[in-house]
């Protein structure tokens, strides 16, 4: 079976939430949605207070290139516009609505059938893609219309999707492909028709048996649609690891993956494409996973963007006793929330909730020179290199060691025998040789 | 006579003695040689100045200048034409004083300044809302998120200033976790303003006797979340630029700050600030406070 070939681990895997239907969550009394991602400029508002909105109406418009549009998800008056402390940790600008009723647009086609047929040519579905404000659903939240525009001279040859979750606890992706399955292959073709491309290849790690097989089922009689079973290994969800594992490519450091000629999108990303293009909604909700070890019922949830996520963690149960970290996305990715009256946002892919004895951080000891870092790094990077560069503040040195590489998987820290912050300590180079590359080229 | 085998042994010994010295000798003096022509020939020339004002600087290597320790500094004092701008932070007056008199130059004379840090949110006045657990360097912290409390603004209270400090003067207060500067130990050399991830540490000028007068806060989020988060911020509510006679204050941001090369230490602001956002140091104790407040709410 296909996997990456450098590095890896795997974490237990602790899906308790696989097989719940996706509920729908109750629709807030405020909704706080957020204008800003984790990725390029926040988007400005084009409401102000006491309008009245639509649900998927325009309020934030996409600011520069490397932005998205970002749409009302419920029907309300405009109640302020201030700053609201979201998933990143800061104070970010969001628009405050007070819900009232449920007054969808005209436009969106609310039925659940499913309309098959796209006659609309490649500009066209770009920028529908565009105008729906989608962004990448894997949690880094990139603009997806920018991933269909490769630079001038770059030809994208394969279209690959990102089923992977290789998150432990995270089924939200999992239960969208068993429920959605036929929308997102009718994303899939989407894309290939607006990156023109002959060939797509889903990867599904193998502990989604019941994905794959039904996803094959589907896409049996549709041409060029190949679904993959991947050996499960973290981080196979990593843009450059999942190329690695199907077309054994690899992206050159520094560069993206459409130099080797693939474009990766996530599933919900593909079946977000296929609303927006099909049923003219954009980007207005999403589903998300609650879990944890002892979280009263663990499932999967489609929320309105900007709901509270302590309204939604109180639908499902509330928080279970003896929890000591509540993680916003997966477990090795996500970050520790600071408190539940934090918004959902586009990249906000679930709540973990994290044992009292699982949060804590084991007294750290020194360096023995296992290597197991090395090992595991997927970007083949020396993790405790880099840290020890990190601490006395050498900067070109860690530049020249390819810091910029790192793609922040925290594997080092995961597998450090001496629990070492490894990635803390890289992490924190990588912002500052980041902003060193930045002001020098700004030059 | 033929000498007895005790003299033989004698001077054949002395022989090995004398050829060893011999060679080495020889060795020695070419060597030197070879010295002596290369120094001569490779001769760099070195102000003998540089030496004269590096001792005359207090050899801190600290960095305050700007320049790479002491002898970077002394160098660039010999080379430049003007003082000007060069001021060895950690000697002071005395110290530029001394060096222009070495170089026959004029030393700019400048105020003396010290470390003054922006924040006052201690527990009482600012509640930690959740523990961080991580690495315990503020630059860690800061680059994870804004802090254990409400406020994205203020001290972490993990203590870098306190590491990069060279003089021992700048202290994180264990009950406060706010870091305490010790007016006689700091030196402005400036580690801590570069060490400090929130921008909170400010140089600023140490005043007659030791008494300044700043804003002790860095939030420049709208008043009501700042008096959310923290008793003691700066709402930005703009009465101190009202009250000031002599126009030190500007107000931008929801944060107010004070000019200290205006500032007349008048204490005005002091009295009318809401929050007590704005600290005096170094002030003889106030006398009872109820006419003046009386005064203040009648105007």
């Amino acid at each position: 079976m296909k996997t990456f070939r450098i590095g890896g681990i795997h974490p237990a895997e602790n899906k308790f939430s696989a097989g719940q239907q996706i509920k729908t969550a109750a629709l807030p009394k405020q909704a706080v949605i957020p204008l800003a991602h984790y990725i390029g400029t926040p988007s400005e508002a084009v409401v102000k207070r006491g309008d009245l909105v639509k649900v998927g109406q325009l309020i934030g418009q996409a600011n520069g290139f490397i932005s998205a549009n970002v749409h009302s998800s419920v029907s309300g008056k405009v109640s302020k516009i201030d700053v609201q402390l979201d998933a990143s940790g800061y104070k970010r600008p969001a628009v405050f609505i007070e819900v009232d009723g449920d007054d969808w647009l005209e436009t969106i086609d609310r039925s659940r059938d499913i309309k098959r047929e796209c006659a609309l040519s490649k500009e066209e579905i770009i920028e529908k893609i565009k105008s729906a404000g989608i962004v990448g659903l894997g949690g880094a939240t990139f603009p997806a219309h920018v991933k269909l525009m490769p630079p001038p001279g770059k030809k994208a040859g394969v279209l690959i999707i990102n089923a992977v979750e290789c998150e432990s606890y995270l089924t939200c992706d999992h239960q969208l492909m068993m429920e959605h399955g036929e929308e997102i292959l009718i994303g899939v073709t989407i894309l290939m028709k607006a990156l023109q491309v002959e060939r797509a290849i889903i990867g599904v790690e193998n502990n989604k048996k019941d994905a794959i097989h039904h996803l094959k089922k589907l896409a049996a009689n549709l041409k060029g649609i190949e679904v993959e079973a991947l050996k499960v290994r973290y981080p196979q969800g990593g843009e450059k690891q999942l190329i690695d594992a199907l077309i054994r490519r690899q992206v050159p450091s520094g560069k993206i993956p459409v130099e080797v000629g693939a474009v990766v999108q996530n599933v919900a990303t593909t079946y977000a494409i296929y609303e927006a293009v099909q049923k003219n909604k954009p980007m207005i909700d999403r589903v998300m996973t609650i879990t944890g070890k002892d979280a009263p019922n663990p499932g999967n949830y489609r929320v309105r963007l900007g709901t509270y996520l302590s309204s939604v963690v109180e639908e499902a149960g509330g928080v279970p006793a003896g929890t000591g970290k509540i993680v916003g996305g997966g477990p090795m990715m996500g970050r520790s929330l600071m408190n539940l009256n934090i918004p959902m946002a586009k990249g906000s892919s679930g709540v973990v909730f994290l044992r009292d004895e699982e949060s804590i951080r084991k007294p750290v000891q020194n360096c023995i020179r296992c290597t197991k870092c090395v090992t595991v790094c997927p970007m083949g990077l020396e993790p405790y290199l880099l840290m020890a560069q990190s601490e006395r503040n050498m900067w070109p040195e860690m530049e020249a060691d390819r810091v910029m590489d790192c793609i922040e998987c925290g594997s080092c820290s995961y597998t450090c025998p001496s629990n070492r912050p490894l990635l803390d300590y890289i992490r924190f180079g990588k912002s500052t040789v980041g902003g060193i590359i930045r002001s020098r080229t700004a030059k | 006579m033929l000498p007895d085998l005790d003299q033989i042994v004698f001077i054949k010994a002395m022989n090995v003695v004398l050829i060893s010295l011999l060679t080495l000798g020889v060795i020695g003096a070419v060597a030197a040689m070879i010295l002596f022509v290369v120094a001569k020939k490779f001769h760099v020339f070195e102000d003998p100045r540089i030496d004269e004002v590096e001792a005359a600087l207090p050899a801190a290597n600290c960095g305050g200048c700007g320049f790479p320790g002491c002898r970077g500094f002394a160098d660039a004092c010999v080379k430049s034409d003007e003082l000007g701008d060069l001021f060895c932070p950690v000697g002071g007056n005395d110290t530029m004083a001394k060096v222009a008199a070495i170089l026959g130059k004029t030393a700019v004379v400048q105020a003396q300044k010290v470390a003054v840090v922006r924040c006052d949110g201690t527990c009482e006045h600012r509640p930690r809302l959740n523990e961080y657990d991580g690495v315990k360097h503020c630059f860690i912290a800061h680059n994870l998120y804004s802090g254990e409390t409400n406020c994205s603004w203020g001290c972490l209270g993990f203590g870098d200033c306190e590491i990069s400090c060279e003089f021992d003067a700048i202290k994180v207060n264990p009950e406060t976790m706010i870091p305490e500067v010790d007016d006689a130990k700091c030196t402005a050399c400036g580690a801590c303003v570069r060490a400090c991830p929130k921008l909170l540490i400010e140089l600023r000028k140490k005043g007659p006797k030791g008494k300044r007068i700043y804003v002790g806060c860095r939030n420049e989020d709208k008043g009501h979340i700042t008096k959310k988060a923290c008793d003691v911020g700066c709402i930005g509510c703009a009465k101190c630029f009202k009250v000031c006679p002599h126009e030190a204050i500007t107000v931008a941001n929801s944060l107010a700050f004070i000019n200290d090369d205006i500032c007349k230490l008048c204490r005005k602001c002091v009295e009318v600030c809401p929050t007590n956002a704005i600290k005096e140091i170094n002030f003889p104790p106030r006398k009872p406070k109820v006419e003046p407040v009386a005064e203040t709410i009648e105007a």
